[in-house]
């Protein structure tokens, strides 16, 4: 009972300076994190935090983990958020609505219980020794000395993690799997469907877009015949994302008397 | 600096992270928090491994992250297998047990 966990040892002072400097930030990052209303947002913030925890563990005589952090979480797990937030929707905002009434109250005043806790325990506790520091440890380097344990000691759990991994890979293939309950429509299907539809109208394919038009681009209604736009021409995803130009100011203009008498 | 507030910091990244997992309703924000949460206990590892002057702590902590790597893997792949069925990403909208 000399020690309090709170006197547990002194770092350097250049470390202090970093901590004072980053875990503010940290812990401002998380706050926008939790308070974003675009998932976008949250990832980005949550990258950073990462980033920062990643510089603690180097800080703190954890090389190889710091690394990994950087590797793992920051390159590969950020990017799949990313990836799959590209996938689902990056304009879907979260609406910060509450659906069960009174949930948010109740999971703040658990949560700064929780945390208080937390931090009274963190300085309440005893350790009974002080900060040793892993300069003994780390006296072969830091890699070497971890893989002697994960190779002696933890060599077992490290086996049941690889076929945990090798299991969630399998598994994350199974989910993404999806089965084509019709067949896919060959060329020759489409064509048939084409000639044989309601109207031959698009049987030669539809227009091309920019056609006529006064400018030649993928966004650029084609022009008809009569001078009007044809919505046709445009790619439907174009349309859905709201990228079409208006079609209006390409349009022919009326041509008036004295123009038609030139 | 004491090392210990390492530890406050990782106990106020918990908390952040387990209020998020309550209160918000994006299932890719949700799984964000989650993640918080589990760096927040490898920083608690690390730190301890670094006070106790052994590396057990940074041998957790590699643990932790190989699972919190499957739990990403599963998780959006669950959650896409969600979004394609229901066209959303909301944890709330799939209540169709309640129904």
């Amino acid at each position: 009972m000399i020690n309090l966990a709170i006197e547990v040892g002194k770092t350097s002072t250049p470390e202090a300076v970093l901590f004072w400097f980053l875990a503010p930030l940290a812990v401002i990052a998380a706050l926008g994190m939790l308070l974003s209303k675009k998932a976008v947002h949250s990832a980005i913030l949550l990258a950073w935090i990462m980033i920062t925890l990643a510089i603690f563990y180097i800080a703190q005589d954890a090389v190889f983990l710091g690394i990994v952090q950087i590797v793992v979480y920051t390159g590969a797990v950020m990017m799949l958020f990313l990836f799959i937030l590209m996938l689902v929707g990056v304009d879907s905002a979260d609406s910060l609505k509450e659906t069960i009434p009174g949930l948010r109250p109740i999971a703040i005043t658990a949560a700064i219980g929780f945390g208080g806790l937390m931090l009274s325990l963190l300085g309440r506790a005893t350790l009974g020794h002080g900060m040793v520091g892993l300069a003994d440890a780390n006296a072969e380097g830091n890699v070497p000395a971890l893989s002697q344990l994960l190779f002696s000691r933890y060599v077992w759990p490290f086996e049941v993690v690889s076929a945990l991994l090798i299991t969630a890979a399998l598994g994350a293939m199974v989910l993404a799997h999806n089965h084509r309950l019709i067949a896919r429509p060959t060329q020759r299907d489409l064509s048939i469907a084409r000639f044989r539809g309601e109207s031959l109208a698009n049987a030669a394919g539809l227009p091309n877009p920019g056609v006529y038009a006064l400018h030649n681009a993928v966004d650029v209604p084609a022009l008809l015949p009569d001078g009007t736009a044809s919505e046709a021409s445009v790619s439907a995803m174009l349309k859905a994302r709201g990228d079409v130009i208006d079609s209006k100011p390409f349009q022919l203009i009326e041509l008036t008397d004295e123009e038609g008498e030139k | 600096m004491n090392a210990a507030n390492y530890l406050y910091v990782s106990a106020l990244l918990f908390t952040i992270g387990a209020i998020g997992v309550v209160v918000r309703r994006n299932a890719i924000v949700v799984f964000m928090c989650v993640e918080l949460m589990l760096n927040a206990a490898n920083l608690a590892f690390v730190t301890f491994a670094r006070i106790n002057g052994n590396l057990d702590g940074q041998v957790m902590a590699f643990f932790t992250m190989v699972v919190a790597a499957c739990e990403v893997v599963v998780g959006l792949a669950i959650i896409v297998t969600i979004y394609r069925s229901r066209r959303s990403a909301s944890v709330d909208d799939a209540s169709l047990l309640k129904r």
